[in-house]
């Protein structure tokens, strides 16, 4: 069974070889690593100082008004949750039906998701007029509000992932233990601490699987419900745009399109960066690709769905709103979004020479910022289009472009998610040894780690 | 019967005020309207010569001496005071259930209404509690005017998305805002579908004196940044027997407001009251866009016969 579904079909890697691969992105920090990291925190400095601007003067700093009362902020929510879907995608439904080819990425794909939902929670925070107040929301929290619904499945999908993502890597952290015998004190107390005593024993397995398996079935309702409760954050409002009974799974399927392009650009980075030909092979590119154009056609299908058909009554509102998407102000976006983010790619990963590494990471960076900009259209050009007119306030309440500070956000936001994704790789490893060390066919890995690195 | 004061009491302008901050209203002669506050419990009270009467929140006459309410007046702190705010405003005026009826005929966009009600809730020139909107219908039909406060919606979306409760609908009808529980999430923003709301995006427009005054949430000020603003039928102006602030500043007669469990409004320029059932059935009333299933508390009477021609009135239209 292993040997199938083994990433080189041509010949067993040694386990040292395994084990000397995937742990020294740990051991060395590469310089072009530390100036990338550098340049994260910049600019997360600079969004910071533009948030601190914000809280001091307040959102009116932002170019939201009251025609245009929500913004990038929930953009970048939006965009964040949709993201975080694809560790749900990657490890969970795969897995459970039994599909194999994405064990190296499925520990990519659930960082992501963890690093992705806690700045979405973040963007959350920082769309408030009154962060001061947040702990009004466990103290007065009426059930009844769709955003305390959201808080609560954020919260536990942000808790399942974290576990998702660390259950699996308990092995790992034991060889790391084991083998990393140059570590600094404190990354061996870190990786002792977590690696909670394993011992890599049959009855150990046995109950890490029963736990994986449990999470698996348990985040299916909870990621569902994640991407479900976001979208009626819009849907629940009688406003045309937003007043969709297909907006839930029109999300859903949005979001695994976003996150299947960002686990692409992030399998891209990582084997470059560390070498990790040997694992993310060929057929991890292949099947990405393929996987892209199967959740694209069904985010094409909703789509369809979404604009066809109140596109063909044009009711009074709707047909203002169609007209502004279709051939109005926001066209030119709304083109470039459906054009370049989604039907081109359909159409070129269909062909095997774009399943390419380099060829796909740029289908997928248009996808991934073909989703956010999408995300943008779904939640600003709408409020533009109320019950009644927008008449006796200023020009600038009846336009919506975001201002630098929003923009220094945002980037800030998207620099923290990168910055997560940057760190890890520091302390553990992305690809796991374990599950990549039983597919080659080797047992008692912890054993074998436990040997000192001289006696190969 | 309902009857509204039309006129200001001739009382001493301070003591006055201070008898409204309890909640109190006296009248001119000592025979007296409403008593709400609790505030006065700890303050004994004893029969000197000259004493007020006043009718406690139980209906009893009380008589009590001005030099105790002096007292009073200083032993109640801030935070006394704003917790009757706050408790009153939570329960709003039992028995009640306010309406309002615009008459659409009549508007001819003086937009007095829109400068009382900012003048009263200290709004900048760009922010709307009523809004006086130019519209037309179809391009076959006559266009009007329509002054467009907050419905008061008996099913209302903005209370149901709040995620803390900050925004409430009362027994009385009345739907408020409380901006020191408001977490500024503007979720009520996008589920009101008459575009109603506002929010304070800066700091609000105010004198450091209006600043300190203690929050009132029947008034909504002081305005506080980064929460959220809307039409409050005046319930300040409710609780003390006036009309709200726009329907008493309207010179064209547009505005009735009432109780509808007595099913009577009264004419804000007129003063004439009528009952509400009749003047909305003989005149065609409606509410706007019921399709929202939100049961709007404002109704509207049709813009027929309008005597003001739209051009002349379109002049007046200027942005802000
Ligand atoms: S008009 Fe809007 S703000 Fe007023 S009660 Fe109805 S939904 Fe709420
Ligand atoms: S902005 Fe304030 S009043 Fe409106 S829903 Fe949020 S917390 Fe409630």
């Amino acid at each position: 069974m292993a040997e199938v579904n083994s990433p080189s079909l041509t010949e067993r890697k040694p386990l040292s070889q395994i084990f000397k691969d995937l742990i020294t992105p740990i051991k060395t920090v590469s310089f072009s690593s530390k100036v990338w990291d550098r340049f994260l925190i910049l600019i997360i400095i600079w969004g910071t100082f533009a948030y601190i601007h914000q809280l001091q003067s307040g959102l009116g700093i932002t170019a939201m008004r009251d025609y245009s009362t929500w913004g990038v902020y929930i953009s970048n929510f939006v965009f964040l949750v949709a993201v975080s879907l694809v560790g749900f995608l990657l490890t969970a439904i795969l897995k459970l039906t039994g599909i194999k080819w994405a064990t190296p990425i499925s520990r990519i794909a659930e960082l992501v998701a963890v690093a992705a939902v806690m700045f979405a929670g973040l963007s959350i925070i920082v769309d408030m007029g009154r962060p001061d107040r947040i702990h009004h929301i466990p103290l007065h929290g009426r059930f009844s509000s769709p955003i305390v619904w959201d808080i609560t499945v954020v919260n536990i999908y942000l808790i399942m992932s974290v576990i998702m993502l660390y259950l699996p890597m308990i092995p790992d952290l034991a060889i790391l233990r084991d083998r990393y015998t140059d570590a600094p004190s404190w990354k061996k107390k870190l990786y002792t601490l977590l690696a909670l005593d394993w011992k890599g024993t049959d009855e150990q397995y046995k109950l890490l699987n029963r736990a994986n398996r449990i999470m698996m079935i348990l985040i299916m309702p909870v990621a569902l419900g994640i991407h479900t409760v976001t979208s009626w954050l819009f849907a629940v409002n009688s406003r045309t745009g937003w007043d969709s009974t297909i907006f839930g799974p029109y999300f859903v399927s949005g979001a695994f399109v976003a996150g299947t392009a960002a686990v692409i650009i992030a399998m891209y980075v990582y084997q470059r960066a560390y070498k990790l030909d040997a694992y993310i092979t060929g057929k991890h590119w292949d099947m990405m690709g393929k996987l892209l154009v199967l959740v694209s056609l069904v985010y094409l299908y909703f789509n369809i769905n979404e604009f066809l058909v109140p596109g063909y009554k044009m009711k009074k509102l709707d047909a203002e709103h169609i007209r502004a998407l279709f051939v109005g102000h926001e066209a030119p976006l709304f083109w470039s979004v459906q054009i370049l983010g989604m039907i081109i790619p359909i159409i070129l990963l269909i062909f095997k020479p774009f399943r390419k590494p380099l060829p796909m990471m740029i289908i997928a960076l248009f996808v991934l910022v073909g989703g956010w900009l999408k995300r943008f259209l779904i939640v600003v050009p709408t409020q533009f289009h109320p019950t009644f007119p927008i008449q006796n306030v200023p020009e600038n309440f009846m336009v919506y472009h975001p201002t630098l500070a929003e923009i220094s956000i945002t980037l800030a936001l998207i620099a923290g998610v990168l910055l997560i994704m940057t760190w890890f790789v520091r302390l553990f490893p992305i690809i796991p040894i374990w599950e990549i060390a039983h597919e080659e066919g080797y047992h008692q890995v912890e054993e074998e780690a436990k040997k000192p690195e001289s006696a190969e | 019967m309902l009857e509204f004061t039309k006129s200001e009491t001739t009382e001493k302008k301070d003591r006055r005020d201070f008898l409204k901050m309890l909640g109190l209203t006296i009248g001119a002669a000592g025979a007296v309207t409403t008593f709400t506050s609790t505030t006065l419990g700890a303050t004994n009270l004893n029969s000197s010569k000259s004493t007020l009467s006043l009718i406690g929140p139980d209906g009893d006459l009380v008589e009590v001496d001005p030099a105790k309410l002096q007292m009073a007046e200083e032993i109640v702190s801030d935070s006394e005071l704003l917790r009757e705010y706050q408790r009153r405003g939570r329960e709003g005026i039992p028995g009640k259930k306010w309406v309002m009826v615009i008459d659409l005929a009549k508007c001819q966009n003086a937009r007095k209404c829109m400068e009382a009600c900012q003048g009263a809730h200290e709004l900048r020139p760009e922010q709307h509690h009523i809004n006086v909107l130019r519209m037309q219908d179809t391009p076959d039909t006559a266009p009007y005017f329509m002054p467009k406060p907050c419905f008061h919606c008996d099913n209302p979306p903005c209370v149901k998305v709040c995620p803390v409760d900050a925004t409430f609908k009362r027994q009385d009808g009345i739907v408020l805002i409380d901006n020191l529980r408001c977490i500024g999430c503007r979720f009520c923003v996008a589920g009101c579908p008459y575009s109603a709301r506002i929010f304070q995006w800066s700091e609000p427009d105010m004198t450091e004196e209006e600043k300190l005054r203690t929050y009132d949430v029947e008034l909504n000020v002081p305005q506080r940044k980064g929460t959220i603003s809307k039409c409050l039928f005046s319930a300040d102006r409710l609780r003390i027997g006036k009309l709200p602030y726009c329907v008493s500043a309207c010179p064209n007669g547009v505005y009735w407001f009432g109780d509808k469990n007595e099913d009577a409004v009264t004419n804000g320029t007129t003063g004439e009251t009528v009952r509400f059932s009749d003047l909305v059935r003989d005149n065609a009333g409606y509410t706007m866009h019921e399709e929202f299933g939100t049961k709007p508390q404002v109704f509207y009477l049709p813009a027929k016969d309008r005597r003001v021609p739209y051009d002349e009135a379109n002049r007046m239209t200027t942005q802000n």
